[in-house]
C-alpha cells in the first residue's frame, strides 16, 4: 500500500527533512537534528506537522450520547470550546486507542434550528481513522442513534506549535487573541484569512497549541509559522520525557493489551458514565491492577529501547520496556515499561537487558521533567 | 546533500572507514553514516587486547533514534579505543573522520584491506 503523504511532503523535503513511515504515513522524522529540535521546544518554540493524526467529526441530536458511550471520559462535561483526553476501550476495558475530544460550536442545520446540534471533533492516532470511523458507525447503527460521523482526516492538516514561546508566536498570527485560552480550551481563530481550530493542547509536556487547518491552506499557514520545524524524532523524545503514552507502543490491543489503569491514565476513566468497557473497568478499579506502567532510568551505560526485557535484581524477567531513549534534556537514558506492582515503587532497583547484558536501572516517577 | 569522503582511507559497505598506518588500522564511521544516524548518544566498543576477525561485529553505535552494529574492516588485535567517545559520543557527529574515531587494530594481515572499497567506490555506493 502506498504511504499517505501530508500536504507538506514537498516543502519538508526541500527543507532537508528525513522521512519515516508512521501509521501508514510518510512523515518527517528529523529536520536538523533531534537534539536541536528537542531543545527548541523545551527552551523556545518549535512546530511539528502532525497531519497524520485522524480527524473525526460527529454531530447530530445524539452526538453527545454516541461520544459518551465510546470514550472513557465524561463528554457531557464539555462546554463548547473545551476538550478532554480520553481512552477508547473495548468491552474488556482494554485500550484500543487514546484521543482528544473537542466540543466544537454547535452545528446549525435546517432541521436543528437556531441553537444547533452538539458537534464534536476527536483526534484518533495515525492510521486508526478508518477503523475508528467504522466503530462509531457500527455502534451508532446498533444503538439507533441519530448522529453523523465523518472521517475528515484527508481534509485537515494539523500543526503543533510547542514550547514556552508558543503562546506569543501563535497569538501574533491570529486576528482574535488566543493567549487567554486555558489548557485544553480551544476556539476558532483566523490566520491570514483562514479559519483554523486552535487548541491549547500538545504532546510535549510544554505549553503550546495545536492548529487544525483546511488541507488546501496547509502550506500557506505553515509558511507563516516562523520557528524551527521539528520531526517525529523530537516529538518522541519530548513525549517520553513528559511520560506521555504512544498508541501502538506503550499500549496496543494486539501486542500489549492494557487497561487505562495499568497504563497510568486512570484519570481518563469516569465510571459514573456509561461507555463500552465501563463494567470491566469498574471491576479493575475495585480489584486493583497486577502490573502498571513505570518510568525508569538506566544507572549503567546503555539506552533502554522498545521490547527490551526488564528483570528484577535476581535476573528474573518481570516486565518489558515499551519506550526508551537517551533523554536530551536530562542527558540520561530513560524509558517507560510495565512491571508487576510490587516493583513499581519509585526508587526500586531493577535491570534492563541490553544486548544480553543486564544494566542497572531505577524506577522513577513520571513525568521525568517539569511539565505544564 | 554532499558528504565528506576523504581519499586517504578505505571504506566498508556498512559505512565504516579504515585508515592504515604502519600496519595499524584506525576505524570510524563515515560522514554519511553519522548523518543517517543523527545525534549519536552511545558507543559500545571492544576492550584493548581483544582479537577481532574481519567482518566481525566490533561494537554498537546508538543515536537517539537508532541502534547500529559496527563491523571490523580487518582482523587483528585492538590496541586502542577512543575513550573520549564514552563521555562525548557527539564527537562522532562533529568530526567522524578525526576526533570521532573509534578504535585501532593491529592488523594480522594488511592484505585483507584490499577487499575494502576505495573512496570513489564508496561514493558511488551512497550516491
Amino acid at each position: 500500500m502506498p504511504l499517505q503523504t501530508p500536504p507538506l511532503r514537498g516543502a519538508h523535503d526541500e527543507r532537508g527533512a528525513k522521512f519515516t513511515e508512521f501509521g501508514g504515513w510518510d512523515m518527517p522524522v528529523e529536520f536538523d537534528s533531534i537534539r536541536t529540535e528537542h531543545a527548541a521546544v523545551r527552551e523556545d518554540v518549535g512546530v511539528f506537522d502532525v497531519s497524520h493524526m485522524g480527524q473525526m467529526h460527529v454531530t447530530g441530536p445524539d452526538a453527545t450520547t454516541l461520544m459518551q458511550r465510546l470514550t472513557s471520559n465524561d463528554v457531557s462535561r464539555l462546554a463548547v470550546g473545551d476538550s478532554q483526553y480520553a481512552a477508547i476501550t473495548n468491552e474488556e476495558g482494554i485500550i484500543i486507542d487514546d484521543t482528544v475530544v473537542y466540543r466544537l460550536p454547535n452545528e446549525t442545520t435546517a432541521s436543528s434550528g437556531e441553537h444547533g446540534e452538539p458537534t464534536y471533533l476527536f483526534v484518533p492516532n495515525a492510521g486508526t481513522d478508518e477503523e475508528t470511523h467504522e466503530r462509531w458507525i457500527s455502534y451508532r447503527n446498533e444503538w439507533g442513534l441519530e448522529a453523523t460521523v465523518d472521517n475528515r482526516t484527508d481534509e485537515y492538516a494539523m500543526f503543533a506549535v510547542q514550547g514556552p514561546n508558543a503562546p506569543t508566536l501563535v497569538d501574533e498570527l491570529t486576528d482574535e487573541s488566543v493567549a487567554d485560552l486555558a489548557r485544553f480550551e480551544a476556539q476558532y481563530a483566523t490566520i491570514d484569512g483562514v479559519t483554523c481550530w486552535i487548541a491549547r493542547t500538545g504532546y510535549t509536556g510544554e505549553d503550546g497549541f495545536e492548529l487544525i487547518i483546511p488541507w488546501s491552506e496547509a502550506e500557506h499557514i505553515w509558511g507563516l509559522i516562523d520557528c524551527l520545524p521539528c520531526g517525529l524524532g523530537a516529538r518522541d523524545t519530548l513525549r517520553i520525557e513528559a511520560g506521555l503514552l504512544l498508541s501502538g507502543q506503550d499500549f496496543d490491543l494486539e501486542s500489549n493489551p492494557r487497561t487505562p489503569y495499568e497504563a497510568g491514565i486512570g484519570f481518563t476513566v469516569d465510571l459514573e458514565t456509561e461507555f463500552v468497557g465501563r463494567d470491566a473497568l469498574e471491576q479493575v478499579d475495585v480489584e486493583g491492577v497486577d502490573e502498571k506502567l513505570i518510568g525508569l532510568q538506566l544507572i549503567d551505560r546503555g539506552v533502554p529501547r522498545h521490547g527490551y526485557d526488564i528483570t528484577n535484581t535476581d535476573g528474573r524477567v518481570v516486565g518489558t520496556v515499551t519506550s526508551g531513549t537517551m533523554s536530551p534534556s536530562l542527558d540520561k537514558p530513560i524509558g517507560l515499561g510495565y512491571v508487576p506492582t510490587e516493583y513499581a515503587e519509585p526508587g526500586t532497583t531493577l535491570q534492563v537487558v541490553v544486548r544480553g547484558q543486564s544494566k542497572k536501572a531505577r524506577v522513577e516517577t513520571t513525568p521525568f521533567i517539569d511539565t505544564v | 546533500m554532499s558528504f565528506d569522503i576523504p581519499d586517504d582511507r578505505q571504506y566498508l559497505e556498512s559505512h565504516e572507514w579504515a585508515l592504515e598506518t604502519d600496519g595499524v588500522v584506525r576505524v570510524g564511521i563515515t560522514d554519511f553514516a553519522q548523518d543517517e544516524l543523527g545525534d549519536v548518544v552511545f558507543v559500545e566498543l571492544p576492550g584493548e587486547g581483544d582479537h577481532l576477525k574481519q567482518e566481525d561485529d566490533l561494537g554498537v553505535i546508538e543515536s537517539i533514534k537508532a541502534v547500529s552494529d559496527l563491523y571490523a574492516p580487518v582482523s587483528g588485535e585492538v590496541t586502542a579505543v577512543n575513550e573520549a567517545l564514552f563521555d562525548a559520543p557527539e564527537l562522532v557527529n562533529e568530526d567522524p573522520f578525526g576526533e570521532g574515531w573509534m578504535l585501532e587494530i593491529d592488523a594480522d594481515d594488511t592484505a585483507e584491506l584490499e577487499a575494502l572499497l576505495t573512496a570513489e567506490a564508496y561514493e558511488d555506493q551512497i550516491a
